[in-house]
């Protein structure tokens, strides 16, 4: 018990945190934040495997968190019929030129020695690839986009319930780590990281600007649910009753009947909207703690204990006979798949795939923030790092604001200095989150929980 | 006739352009090359720092229009440079005095140095935005083109006009300038020749009397004098807008990687690759072909090896098949 009394501490004062955004903002903020965090937290677990565990740079969380936001709309959108037979055809044939192409590669590789001929024949094989891919997909692209654009003008999906996408989502994001892993994973550790970062761009390209296959910018919206609706929501009785058995106290001390009607109107609108965020909290915790239980106990694994040698001391570890390239592609894949699962959780809560928001500022950097501040290689202060970055970003706004009207409390309210600070608050976040990793980096380098190793 | 009027065309859709743009990415990857050579980290806060030096060009440029001094037919911001480049300069210096030193001294890897730009990033982004606003600004006055297209067609009689905006020429210009002038400094130069060793082996340097300090801080003068001038360039080109500068810092990152990080002419040299391999691969070829080819066989589609939308995915391509192939770059890295 003494031992884990830090990190008792910290989550309940992270915990006391959000409380008080309830009590004095909002329930229903209080809550978005709350699952915010814990989406965020489960891309820290996942960039917390390779960092923390292997030592592994990636900063193209940004890519897998979009990949798993398309699986969500694939799987849960209903197929666009007429959009399938218009180009379908097409399509699938493409998929069929592009399976062969990479066969073909692969054949190449295996069947020559490896020269500068072979280097020639694979660069034609790719480039006359991509022509006849172009000329065949063409039209269908074109008859798919064309087929009701204002509202579909892509394939759709399978019309799967969304939670199956968590899965698949992390199957797409663990397939993406797999072929970048192989290529890439040779590379330096700041190599690496650009490679990663620039990979990731790449693949935010593609799902921006593929409209048969994402709608690009377009945006999806209207996505399933897994939670009940709002609106269905007040109509049901047992939720009112529910609704005014809560606030009873407060309903009982208005009188008058069309004024208690409205007030309970009022509540039964408030509160369905927090009944649905609890939905989404209660799935995502379940996620989380799932999570939390495997990456713990592979932390203490042998398999655990053979990564940190790895990470230590790569050629002690490899002169000990373990295969160092497999296990980091290994990690690479395990770690990039639970980020996915992140994305097609985000993905699920909006309820819209938005392309155009994948930035990197947003869903790389701030992600490794947070295992940074929280602490790497520690899987409950990566979980910690997201809740308390996720919750300064959002809170950034009200505290800057604050400070700004505390510093410029002299002037006057139209003074320029005022309203032009005032105004630039929202990028108060950036501020405080450089300042804040910055500090960390300098004065606790391990993060707030940092690492500790026991061998039991 | 139509033969000319083919290369007009390339000249005025892919030369020009790419000329500038590969001159401004130039500017900005000598800079991640000359901190990745001497300081010994991948500096994400690279586009950043660009947008902040250029955030302060275009307040002395305010500064400068208020007072109604002008440069008359050369943009006033040209004025505002020099000015802006010496406050860039006292921040790099106090940010490395604050941040990067610290790391330095200890030797941390590289990594953890990355690692620290990355707030480094954060915070100069949000100075940025909170002293200029993340909107788009445009801060370019004085003559606007050198040659018009119309006017170019008149003179020539051609079908095809030839616009050169005066941004263009004074980018190129002043990179040639500064770039030559650069390489004198590192190639002909006591200090130059220091920084080269010392970027070559530490321990050898140090032995032979070389004083770190002193190096460290010209790395950073230069530095800021190139985001300085690399970024405002780009600014008076296109537009000055925060978010657009922090995206440049990747096709910027490829130009260096391109050349071999470590080696300031692959660098400038990978600009260029970079930004010819961005417009080329792009460009729609249909009126291309209409001049060159007969009438018969006139192509029915854009001729377009890639959509525009992937403009940025293209130089990552690239930089992703050098780092696999040749991860020195295609001149041989590390060599300052």
């Amino acid at each position: 018990m003494r031992k884990n009394l830090n990190v008792i501490a910290a989550y309940s004062i992270m915990m006391g945190l959000i409380i008080l955004v309830g009590i004095f903002q909002s329930w229903n903020i209080a809550l978005s934040i709350f699952n915010l965090c814990l989406i965020s937290a489960v891309m820290t677990m996942g960039a917390n495997i390779q960092w923390g565990y292997a030592g592994l740079i990636n900063f193209g969380i940004m890519g897998y968190t979009a990949l798993g936001g398309l699986a969500a709309v694939l799987i849960s959108v209903n197929p666009v019929q007429e959009a399938w037979s218009a180009g379908g055809s097409n399509i699938l044939f493409s998929l069929f030129l592009i399976i062969g192409m990479v066969l073909a590669v692969r054949y190449v590789l295996k069947k020559y020695e490896k020269s500068k001929i072979r280097t020639y024949i694979i660069a034609t094989i790719i480039i006359s690839g991509i022509i006849i891919i172009r000329f065949v997909s063409e039209p269908g692209i074109e008859a798919i986009e064309e087929v009701n654009p204002a509202k579909t003008g892509f394939l759709g999906g399978l019309g799967l319930p969304i939670i199956f996408s968590w899965i698949v989502g992390a199957l797409f994001a663990g397939g993406l780590a797999f072929v970048i892993g192989k290529v890439a994973l040779g590379l330096r550790a700041d190599y690496l990281a650009i490679a990663t970062l620039l990979i990731s761009e790449i693949v935010i390209a593609i799902i921006k600007h593929e409209d048969w296959l994402t709608r690009g910018v377009k945006n999806v919206i209207g996505l399933k649910r897994p939670a009940p609706y709002e609106v269905d929501l007040q109509q049901t009785d047992w939720f009112i009753n529910l609704v005014e058995k809560f606030n009873s106290s407060k309903l009982n001390l208005i009188s008058d009947f069309a004024e208690r009607q409205s007030a309970l109107n009022q509540f039964v609108i408030e509160g369905s909207s927090v009944f649905v965020k609890l939905c989404y909290s209660g799935l995502f915790l379940i996620v989380v703690i799932i999570l939390l239980i495997l990456t713990q106990k592979a932390l203490y694994s042998p398999w655990g204990r053979m990564m940190r040698a790895i990470r230590d001391n790569e050629e002690a570890a490899n002169a000990m006979g373990k295969n160092v390239v497999k296990q980091h592609l290994l990690i690479f894949v395990l770690g990039s798949a639970i980020v996915g699962i992140a994305g097609a959780m985000l993905v699920t809560q909006d309820g819209l795939f938005t392309p155009g928001s994948y930035r990197p500022m947003r869903y790389t950097f701030l992600i490794w923030v947070m295992v940074i501040v929280g602490g790497s290689g520690n899987n409950f202060g990566a979980i910690l790092g997201g809740f308390v970055v996720w919750f300064l970003w959002i809170e950034a706004a009200p505290i800057g604001l604050y400070l700004v009207n505390l510093t410029t409390a002299g002037l006057d309210d139209t003074h320029f200095l005022k309203v032009h600070l005032i105004e630039s608050v929202p990028y108060f976040r950036f501020l405080m989150m450089g300042i804040g990793l910055l500090l960390i980096m300098r004065y606790r380098p391990k993060g707030i929980l940092p690492e500790k190793i026991e061998i039991k | 006739m139509d033969f000319v009027n083919a290369i007009i065309l390339l000249l005025n859709y892919i030369f020009v352009p790419a000329l500038a743009y590969g001159s401004q990415l130039a500017l900005g990857a000598i800079f991640v090359t000359l901190i990745y050579g001497i300081l010994r980290f991948a500096n994400f806060a690279t586009g950043d720092m660009m947008s902040f030096g250029t955030m302060f060009t275009i307040l002395f440029t305010w500064y400068f229009q208020s007072l109604g001094i002008s440069l008359g037919v050369l943009p006033t911001a040209l004025l505002a440079i020099p000015f802006a480049i010496i406050f860039m300069i006292c921040y790099m210096l106090l940010i490395d005095k604050f941040v990067f030193k610290y790391y330095r001294v200890n030797k941390s890897p590289p990594v953890q140095l990355a690692m620290v730009s990355i707030g480094v990033m954060f915070v100069t982004q949000a100075v940025v935005r909170i002293v200029i606003g993340p909107s788009d600004r445009r801060f370019f006055d004085g003559e606007k083109f050198i040659i018009k297209a119309g006017e170019f067609k008149e003179m020539t009689g051609l079908n095809e006009g030839l616009a050169i905006k005066s941004t263009q020429v004074l980018t190129i210009i002043v990179t040639l300038i500064l770039v030559s002038t650069l390489f004198w400094f590192l190639n002909k130069t006591k200090t130059g020749k220091s920084m080269r060793a010392y970027s070559d082996n530490e321990d050898l340097a140090l032995l032979s009397g070389i004083d770190p300090k002193k190096i460290v801080m010209i790395t950073w003068i230069i530095a800021g004098i190139l985001a300085t001038i690399g970024g405002a360039l780009y600014g008076l080109d296109k537009s000055f807008k925060p978010f657009t500068y922090f995206n440049n810092m990747l096709p910027i990152f490829a130009a260096a990687i391109v050349g071999g990080i470590g080696n300031p002419f692959g660098a400038f040299l990978g600009g260029y690759v970079i930004a010819f391999s961005e417009i080329l691969l792009t460009y729609a070829y249909r009126k291309f072909f209409m001049y060159v080819l007969p009438e018969s066989m006139e192509p029915g589609g854009l001729v377009q090896l890639l959509s525009t939308d992937y403009k940025f995915a293209v130089s990552f391509s690239i930089l992703v098949i050098v780092l696999l192939y040749r991860p020195s770059g295609i001149f041989k890295g590390k060599v300052l």
